[in-house]
């Protein structure tokens, strides 16, 4: 079959849709590339907002309904903006038994937000991860992508505040 | 690529060795990463340009060598010296010492149990071939059993094979590898699948990351292998989006066979085609149960159905689907190779082979280790795992994730495999193994799991989806000191009531955790409910903690 379908404008003139663009043209914009297309939005902007959202349930003809229910139904995606930095505190079954909950809570009481918000001043988001592997090593912290083994509270607020003061 | 070519890569990688006095492996895995071991690898490069010995000596990242918590670990190819927690500083020692005796002080004893205990199978390249080039993995006997499979065997004679092996699924229901394929390959479809599922959810697992990210070509050797036999000519790797050093590599790997012609059209010249293509997983526990993972390829929300029919039949996009864990495809290669009697040699009668376990909590050497089945538990946590740290006395150790249980001291010598995991109320799974201490309260563990089950219910089906937070808030009022022994009795219900009313395992089995607890360690259910007191002192028991969730 035929289909005369004509593929919805970027959103903006902002090149980065570009690859968003892509990523549904490698997969001929099957409604099967959804969670890939996603993906591609989530690594480039960072998140996944409305404008992105209503881009990509018409470009794969999914009704948009589908698309926020696919967002949402995974942990990884995020339809907030993070902060400049990001922490994650991995709260898997070895870093929980060896003191994660207690790095968490040092945490929270100087960033002042809970895990999945980000501090009104955009600078720190805060992250409970399911495990991400490192459990050899745990407790585990990832900063800004970078994961920090045996980490104990002391250390997680000292890095903190760096980033908190810079 | 035609036989011959591939025996010439691995003839052209050998020679190419020989011109090397010393070979340097450093760790590449997530786990050295971590702790820094790319720093180490780029200061052992340029020590050995400063002592101009570039031609004579190289530096290689290499996968897992297993004890993650001696990391970075540097081994030296030929003397076998091992080195530990090495920093980018001790370069200089390292290189001078090359073809003298090895560094004392960075040593680490290759002697101990920790390596002597362990068989390897499907970790044997991992921590000594270089993950990023398909040419030392084909120096290891790379693709050879897919040579084998397609130019002297038959579909079903490779099921055979693999039957005769005896290999269950390793991602932990065990069902017998063999049986799957043959009903695949019998299913009726104009159009069959490959899925790998390397959704690795289990909290405190991570053997499918170690694989992937040390040895990536095996897997993707043993999903042709596995298309060969039942007559696919795509594969899906289902992976975790949290795992990008094992996304990356997994999509170089790919591109490089088919550079090579190992996937694609016409592999060694036959009529077998297969492409292998990477899907990422955006972080949902559920989508490591088969149907929902198909759903999730499919781009909808990972949610199961119920079964029959099954993949087997009727899977991706309703075509006959083989579906397998990681560490299920990594055991084919060996098994084409060596057939399958000598699979069946190893291991117990009822569990062949060898199982990874990725070993951590408080336990001495946390890290990842392979084990024939039918070892003790006492074995893999007091003599490969070094035992546990200052001085504390054992606990439990928890198999399975979320969907397993709490094995307590006297189980210890029972032989690990998936039967008597079962018996004990626990499962295999997927192969986490977290040791806990009498620092660890069991209500905690159980409530810990229960969140973690609470949360990541898909919703789709009630007992699931609301069974799960009934039996949290029980949980969390039995920690805070506030239950009652009526509290416990309806805990106990709920657990017979989710355990067999829900849609998928996961529902089935969340209530795993928390049944194996009851039944090992009652005493410190009833502490919390009658004395109100937590004997481990974890809980808060007194404090205002109510369950809001």
């Amino acid at each position: 079959m035929v289909m005369n379908l004509t593929k919805p404008a970027l959103p903006s003139d902002d090149r980065r849709w570009k690859i968003v663009n892509a990523t549904m043209r490698r997969h001929g914009y099957s409604p099967h590339s959804l969670i890939e297309a996603l993906h591609t939005v989530q690594e480039i902007f960072g998140y996944l907002d409305t404008v992105a959202l209503k881009y990509v349930a018409v470009s794969l003809h999914v009704p948009l309904s589908k698309v926020y229910g696919v967002a949402t139904f995974y942990n990884f995606f995020t339809l907030k903006p993070q902060g400049e930095h990001t922490c994650v505190v991995c709260m898997g079954t070895a870093c929980y038994i060896k003191g994660a909950p207690q790095i968490l809570e040092a945490i929270e009481s100087i960033v002042k937000i809970q895990p999945g918000e980000t501090t009104p001043d955009r600078k720190v988001s805060l992250v409970s991860a399911r495990c991400f592997g490192s459990c050899g090593l745990a407790p585990a912290v990832v900063f800004d992508g970078e994961v920090a083994a045996k980490v104990t509270p002391a250390a997680a607020t000292e890095k903190i505040r760096r980033w908190m003061q810079s | 690529m035609t036989p011959e070519e591939l025996h010439k890569v691995a003839e052209t990688e050998l020679e190419s060795r020989q011109q090397i006095d010393h070979t340097l492996c450093v760790c590449t895995a997530a786990g050295c990463v971590s702790t820094h071991s790319d720093k180490v690898k780029e200061a052992l490069e340029k020590e050995i340009e400063k002592h101009g010995l570039k031609e004579k000596c190289k530096v290689k990242g290499v996968g897992c060598m297993g004890l993650c918590m001696a990391g970075p670990l540097v081994s030296v190819e030929r003397t076998g010296a091992l080195y530990q927690m090495v920093k980018a500083e001790d370069a200089a020692a390292i290189v001078e010492n090359l073809g003298k005796p090895p560094v004392q002080r960075l040593l680490c004893d290759t002697a101990q149990p920790f390596f002597s205990r362990q068989k390897k199978i499907v970790l044997e390249n991992s921590g000594v071939v270089d993950a990023e080039r398909i040419e030392e993995y084909i120096a290891a006997k790379g693709y050879e059993a897919l040579l084998e499979a397609l130019t002297s065997m038959n579909p079903a004679q490779v099921i055979e094979q693999v039957t005769k092996s005896g290999l269950r699924g390793r991602g932990g229901a065990g069902f017998p590898t063999g049986l799957k394929w043959g009903t695949v390959a019998k299913a009726r479809g104009d159009r069959k699948f490959v899925i790998c599922n390397a959704d690795e959810g289990d909290p405190g697992a991570f053997m499918d990351r170690s694989v992937l990210e040390s040895d990536p070509h095996r897997v993707l050797e043993g999903m042709a292998v596995g298309g060969y036999a039942v007559g696919a000519s795509q594969g899906y790797i289902y992976v975790r989006a949290e795992y990008p050093l094992a996304v990356k590599r997994l999509k170089d790997a790919i591109k490089q066979a088919e550079r090579l012609g190992l996937l694609g059209h016409s592999i060694f010249g036959t009529t077998f085609s297969f492409n292998i293509e990477v899907r990422l997983g955006a972080g949902a526990f559920v989508c490591g149960e088969e149907t929902a993972l198909i759903a999730s390829v499919e781009g909808k929300r990972g949610q199961p159905r119920p079964r029959p029919p099954f993949p087997a039949e009727r899977g991706l996009w309703n075509s006959p689907t083989l579906i397998n864990n990681v560490e299920t495809f990594a055991n084919i290669p060996p098994i084409i190779r060596n057939g399958g009697e000598w699979f069946a040699g190893i291991g117990t009668e009822k569990g062949k082979g060898t199982k990874v376990f990725a070993l951590a909590g408080r336990v001495n050497n946390t890290g990842l280790i392979e084990v024939p089945m039918g070892v003790t538990l006492r074995e893999i946590i007091f003599d490969i795992g070094g035992g546990i740290p200052d001085g504390k006395k054992f606990k439990a150790v928890q198999t399975g994730g979320p969907s397993g249980g709490c094995i307590p001291e006297q189980f210890l010598d029972m032989p690990v495999d998936y039967e008597s995991l079962a018996k004990a109320g626990s499962i295999m799974g997927s192969g986490g193994m977290i040791v806990m201490d009498e620092t660890s309260c069991m209500v905690d563990v159980a409530k810990f799991f229960m969140e973690f089950c609470m949360t990541e219910s898909c919703g789709k089906c009630v007992p699931c989806r609301v069974g799960t937070k009934q039996m949290y808030q029980l949980l969390c009022k039995i920690s805070d000191g506030t239950a009652t022994a009526a509290d416990q009795v309806m805990l106990e219900e709920l657990c017979d009531v989710v355990k067999n009313t829900s849609l998928c395992g996961l529902g089935m089995t969340a209530p795993n955790p928390v049944l194996s607890t009851l039944r090992y360690f009652r005493d410190e259910f009833m502490a919390h409910i009658h004395d109100r007191r937590c004997p481990a002192g974890v809980c808060k028991i007194g404090k205002e903690q109510v369950a809001t969730v």
